[in-house]
Parts: C-alpha cells; sequence; structure tokens
C-alpha cells in the first residue's frame, strides 16, 4: 500500500520574540510523516516539542520555512480555515487530559462532532464506538472529576478519535499517569494506529511510551539530532515485553 | 449546540451560579428602586392633592383667578347642590375646604394678649364619622401631641405655634379674620393637639378646624372656598379627570358669571404641570444612573468569568472549533444567564416592590425627630415599567462584561491560548 504523505516539514524555523530580541525555538527542521506512522519527538526538556507539535496543529505558524500538513500550508490558512483542519482532521491530546470539566465523558467526547453539526444519530453511534475503543461504555454519564486519571486520559483519547481523524498529535499523553496506566493508553493507541490507519505524533520523555513507537525523532535544542526506526518494534507487546524492548533498544543504542 | 450551552451553564456553578445571583440581585434593586422613585415621588404628588389640588377642584371662575389669595369673598355659594350634582359623578369623592387667613391671639391667665401671629386655617370636614379628610391630612400620624378635635370648638395648630408661644392641648385661642362678606369674624377654640404635616408650605403657621366650625365663624353656610375630588382608588387619572371637568364645565359653557363653578384639574392647577415634568425627569436621571451601576457591577462579573475560562477557550480551539464561534457562545451564554436572572430578578423586585406598596415601610419614628421635607410613610409605586426596567441592566450588564472580556480570545494568539492549558 502505498502511503501518503501527511506532514512535510521544510527548513522550518520558529522564533519567539523575547525582550528586545528572539529566542530561536527551533532553527532548520526539515522532516516528512506518512500516513500510518506511529512516531514521537523525544529530547530534553526547552528542546522544541511542543513547538513543534503546535506548528503542526496550525496553533501556531513558522517563522520561517514551511509545515504542510494534509496538504494544507500552515502559514496560509486563515483563523477559519486552520479552526477547520483541526476540527475534521487533526486530534489532540494533552498532558493534563483537559477535559471540560462540567460536561459528561458522552458530552466531551461527542463536542468535536457538535462543532462538526453532524446529525444526532450520526454522533450518537460515534461517540458510542469510541468511547468502545478506550473500554469506557460504562462511564458515559460520568464527570471527569469522578474519573481516574488512566480513566480521563482514555477519554481524551476517544475525543481525540471520534471524528476519525488522520492525524492525532500527543503531548506528553502519559507524563501524569503511573506505568501500568501509561502501558493501557499508549497501547489503545497503537491499536487504533494498526486498526484505523490513523498517523500518531507523539512528544515525550517517557522510555515506555518510546518503547512502542516505531520512529523516534531526537530533537535537541531546537534540531532534529536523530530520526531513528526501531527495527524490531513488537506489533503485539504486551507490558513486560514493551518495558523489556525499551531496555533492549537503549543499551543497543549505547 | 444551544442544548450544550444550556447543559454548561447549569453545570457550572461559577459560570451561573454567581452571576445569576449577582443578576437576580441587580434586576431586584433595579425594579424595587425604580417603584421607590415612583413611590417617593408620587407621595409628593399625592401630599400636593391632598393638601391643595385635590385630582380635581371645583371652585368660582373668580376665584380661581386668584387662588393662592385664599379670597374667601369669592367663594363658592349653593354647596349642598352642587355636592348633589356630584354625587352623580362615581369613583370621586368630593370635599368641600374653606382655605382662610388671619390672625392667631393666645390670651394670658387675664385674658389678655400674650402672643399674637398670623395664621393659616383650613376648615375641613373632621367630624362626620369617616370623613377622609382625616386620613388625607395624614392626621393619625402626624399629630405630635394631643388628639384629633372632635367637637366644633377644638382646632389642631402647627407644632412652630406650639413651640414658639408654649402652647399646649387644652390651652385656649382666639381666631381673628374676615367674613365672606368683608366684615370682622373671629372664633374662640380649644387647642385638640399639635401637627406636623411634613409639607412646608402647611407647618407653619396654621391652623386646622372643622368645617361647619370655619363656616359658621366666617359667616358662610352652604359656602366653601373650594370642593376638591378625589379618586375613590386614589391614584391620578389625568384622562378621567379631564373629562370630569369638562363635562361639568361644559354644562355652564352658557354662562358668564364670574361666580358659576368652574372645575379644573390637578395638573391644570398653578406650578403642577412643570412638577409632573420635572418629576418625570428625575425619575429618568435617577433609573438611568441606577441602571449604570448595576451594569457596572454585573460587567465585572462578565468580566472575571471570562478570564477564568481562557484555559477552556484554548481547549476548545485545540478541538477546532473557530474563535468567532467561542465568542458568540459567550455572549448566548450571557444573554441566557440574564434573561434567566432578569426574570427572577424582576418577579422578586416586584414582589417586594408591591409589598412596599401595600403595606409601606413606616418611618415615623425616624422621620418625626429630623425636620426632612419627605412623607413619613415610604410606599413604593408599581408601574407597567417595573415590568422589564430591570432587563436593561440584566441582560446588557453581562452581556456587555463576556463581549469585552471575551475580546482576550482575538487579541491573544491562538498558541498563547493554548498555553494556559499549561497553566
Ligand atoms: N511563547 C513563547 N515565548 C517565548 N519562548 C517560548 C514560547 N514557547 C516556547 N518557548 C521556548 O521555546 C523553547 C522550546 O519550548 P517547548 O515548550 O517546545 O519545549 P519542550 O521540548 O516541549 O519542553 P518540555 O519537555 O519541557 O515540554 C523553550 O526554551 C521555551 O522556553
Ligand atoms: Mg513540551
Amino acid at each position: 500500500m502505498e502511503n501518503k504523505q501527511i506532514i512535510d516539514i521544510n527548513n522550518l524555523v520558529k522564533r519567539f520574540p523575547i525582550g528586545d530580541g528572539y529566542f530561536t525555538a527551533l532553527q532548520g527542521i526539515t522532516l516528512r510523516f506518512v500516513a500510518g506512522e506511529f512516531a514521537g519527538l523525544v529530547g530534553p526538556s526547552g528542546s522544541g516539542k511542543t513547538t513543534l507539535l503546535n506548528l503542526i496543529g496550525s496553533l501556531d505558524s513558522p517563522s520561517e520555512g514551511s509545515v504542510v500538513v494534509l496538504g494544507h500550508e500552515v502559514s496560509r490558512l486563515s483563523h477559519r480555515e486552520s479552526a477547520a483542519l483541526r476540527n475534521y482532521h487533526i486530534g489532540f491530546i494533552f498532558q493534563t487530559y483537559n477535559l471540560l470539566p462540567v460536561f459528561s465523558v458522552y458530552d466531551n467526547v461527542e463536542f468535536p462532532l457538535l462543532l462538526q453539526k453532524r446529525d444526532a444519530v450520526g454522533r450518537r453511534k460515534a461517540v458510542m464506538e469510541a468511547l468502545d475503543w478506550v473500554g469506557l461504555s460504562h462511564k458515559a454519564q460520568s464527570r471527569p472529576a469522578q474519573l481516574s486519571g488512566g480513566e480521563c486520559q482514555r477519554v481524551s483519547i476517544a475525543r481525540a478519535m471520534v471524528k476519525r481523524p488522520e492525524l492525532v498529535l500527543a503531548d506528553e499523553p502519559s507524563a501524569n499517569l503511573d506505568a501500568k496506566n501509561s502501558h493501557h493508553i499508549i497501547q489503545t493507541m497503537k491499536r487504533l494506529n494498526r486498526e484505523l490507519g490513523t498517523t500518531f505524533l507523539f512528544a515525550t520523555h517517557d522510555e515506555k511510551v518510546m518503547g512502542y513507537l516505531d520512529r523516534i525523532i531526537s530533537l535537541d535544542d531546537g534540531r532534529v539530532a536523530r530520526d531513528e526506526r526501531p527495527l524490531c518494534v513488537n506489533e503485539a507487546q504486551s507490558d513486560s515485553t514493551a518495558e523489556e524492548n525499551g531496555h533492549a533498544r537503549r543499551q543497543a543504542r549505547i | 449546540m444551544i442544548h450544550f450551552l444550556l447543559k454548561g451553564v447549569l453545570h457550572d456553578r461559577h459560570r451561573s451560579l454567581l452571576p445569576l445571583i449577582v443578576i437576580t440581585l441587580g434586576v431586584a434593586l433595579t425594579v424595587l428602586g425604580h417603584a421607590w422613585v415612583n413611590g417617593v415621588l408620587g407621595e409628593s404628588f399625592v401630599m400636593s392633592a391632598h393638601f391643595s389640588t385635590g385630582h380635581l377642584k371645583a371652585m368660582t371662575r373668580a376665584y380661581a383667578e386668584e387662588q393662592d389669595q385664599m379670597p374667601i369673598d369669592l367663594a363658592l355659594i349653593g354647596v349642598k347642590e352642587i355636592m348633589d350634582e356630584l354625587a352623580g359623578i362615581g369613583e370621586v369623592d368630593w370635599a368641600p375646604r374653606i382655605r382662610f387667613g388671619g390672625l392667631i391671639d393666645f390670651p394670658d391667665e387675664s385674658g389678655s394678649t400674650r402672643s399674637q401671629g398670623p395664621a393659616t386655617g383650613f376648615a375641613v370636614d373632621l367630624l362626620t364619622p369617616g370623613s377622609k379628610e382625616i386620613d388625607r391630612f395624614n392626621l393619625t400620624s402626624s399629630i405630635l401631641s394631643g388628639h384629633i378635635p372632635t367637637r366644633e370648638e377644638e382646632a389642631l395648630i402647627t407644632y412652630d405655634f406650639a413651640e414658639k408661644f408654649h402652647i399646649q392641648p387644652g390651652d385656649r385661642f382666639t381666631f381673628f379674620g374676615s367674613t365672606m362678606e368683608g366684615s370682622m369674624a373671629f372664633g374662640n377654640f380649644i387647642v385638640a393637639g399639635t401637627v406636623r404635616f411634613g409639607a412646608e408650605a402647611l407647618d407653619h403657621g396654621a391652623i386646622l378646624i372643622d368645617l361647619t366650625a370655619g363656616q359658621r365663624m366666617l359667616g358662610m353656610p352652604d359656602a366653601a372656598g373650594e370642593i376638591l375630588g378625589f379618586f375613590n382608588n386614589n391614584r391620578y387619572d389625568q384622562k378621567e379627570a379631564q373629562a370630569i371637568a369638562d363635562s361639568f364645565n361644559a354644562r355652564r359653557s352658557g354662562s358668564t358669571d364670574e361666580f358659576a363653578p368652574l372645575m379644573v384639574t390637578m395638573r391644570d392647577q398653578e406650578g403642577m404641570a412643570q412638577l409632573f415634568d420635572y418629576t418625570h425627569i428625575i425619575s429618568a436621571i435617577l433609573i438611568t444612573a441606577f441602571v449604570l451601576a448595576m451594569s457596572v457591577v454585573l460587567w465585572n462579573t462578565g468580566l472575571i468569568g471570562g478570564l477564568r475560562r481562557y484555559g477552556e477557550f484554548g481547549v476548545r480551539l485545540a478541538l477546532g472549533e473557530e474563535k468567532s464561534h467561542i465568542y458568540r457562545t459567550l455572549i448566548y451564554e450571557a444573554l441566557l444567564i440574564g434573561l434567566i436572572g432578569s426574570v427572577i430578578g424582576t418577579v422578586v423586585g416586584l414582589a417586594l416592590a408591591l409589598y412596599l406598596q401595600v403595606v409601606g415601610l413606616d418611618m415615623g419614628d425616624a422621620m418625626r425627630a429630623s425636620t426632612m421635607m419627605m412623607p413619613s410613610v415610604i410606599r413604593t409605586q408599581v408601574t407597567a415599567t417595573d415590568f422589564w426596567i430591570g432587563f436593561i441592566p440584566g441582560l446588557f450588564s453581562m452581556t456587555l462584561g463576556n463581549a469585552l472580556s471575551g475580546l482576550g480570545i482575538y487579541k491573544r494568539s491562538t498558541a498563547h491560548l493554548f498555553k494556559e492549558l499549561e497553566a
């Protein structure tokens, strides 16, 4: 199957104004992602992972170079167009879940579909299916405050996936979770990646997450330091093998 | 989406409860304030009507020309006949009165003059059982000492006489004036009590006696300076008053007699038209000030509510909502809460205003000690305006607040709003 190009980044530079001058957060990034990738940005704090995800998500615009997402040059999109791009094609998963606390699990997952003005029957079917993917159908009427951290993150995965986006951007999705929950949500995303062909791009420090990635891009000081494809990513890892795999690769690198 | 908004508003106490309480309170206060202003201003009309103009007033054409001089020589004669004619007009109570001037003389033990002063007199029906004049002069609560006259020879005097001349109930005095025919008139009276009416025009050097006593003293049997008409519901109705006056006057249109009776409405009496208009202006100014003050309070509530939610806006932007859509929902939310708050606030405000209209807040004790010119019972007056006036601050203030605070969505870049998530 010929995989279509999802993200095309060329000579991307991002500067932030500070004081009289600029701080360069990203310098000369060139990267390509094709449909179905399960990739991650890794690197020390401040290396530019979040900045890069925001640019890909069309939440910010480049200082130089270009970011083309699903055929759209991000810097040329109007507010309305970039909102539509996010609304229909990109799902977001955050470190702090960011569910809307006043709404039920069901309402939170339904929200993106309301923005798309889908009809009630279609919404209901899609929401229940998405909750089923993450194993939370029975919690549909709960409020976020009544859920554990792992459950909240699964709700936010359902919210990102309910519209069946081509691309999901996940910024430190496991940072607030314990090992067991981290494995659970990554496995969930890996499964969706395989079953639906959704492209996932992570920003992470988490060794457990890295163990599942089929592509790891190391950023350092705003540059791509390495872009690797671990050879032996197990397609159906158990919790323990994922852990071992991470260890194995780390050792291999040394 | 409306459903979704409604759910959000209902579930988020911060978003709905606090603004709702503030709006409800503000709206209720606006309604109450408006009714109160109307009540206080209305009260001064009531006092004018009760003490001087009536809702309608019949007098001779000549008397009308020189009203302020209390010209009893130009008084109406044949009051009984006129009263019979007037009795045919339903819904109005008619009260003949005499206003007169003269000298009041307080004797010492030996009977010679101890002190003397000019005095204005009112002769009104105090003795007929069920006379409404006692209420119109608010005697029950404005009496400072003694009692309401129960006999023709008893009189009430204003408190300044009592203070200046050290007069107490039970003391005697003689009143000197002139009769309707122009000869010397005098009468001996016993002070039944002292009063403070709470209206400057009356409170200085006035005596109040019974109508029959006045007619006898002033030599005017079956005559009265003026006959005042009062709507039974005590509400002045310009249209109705005009109609009654017109039909009364039409019956005499052929006459050129300057002693023929003439009826005028309250508004047509001297100075009243300006007072009516002036009152409307004052009322409008007070209401505007009140509405503005409420708007500022509610605007702040909206502002705080909006600022608190930049994080939420960040998520919604990330989920693909447009800025303009977020902004619109913020406005709808404000309108929704404003509407609910306005309805509840109006109901509460109207209930309080109606209660104060019926019961009144008796400030009699506090007022007695003060020299302020205010009615002693504060009453609100509910008008049709009270049903919508509260919606102005209720709807607009929070909408304005959300509209202004929501501008932050546009001022900040998407990425910046997004950053609030991490905070
Ligand atoms: N709006 C901004 N204004 C100024 N500097 C910024 C802004 N956003 C990010 N930066 C800077 O850019 C650099 C990269 O930030 P970024 O958030 O992308 O790092 P990160 O790799 O995600 O780090 P972490 O692992 O801690 O999340 C940092 O030094 C940060 O201070
Ligand atoms: Mg980051």
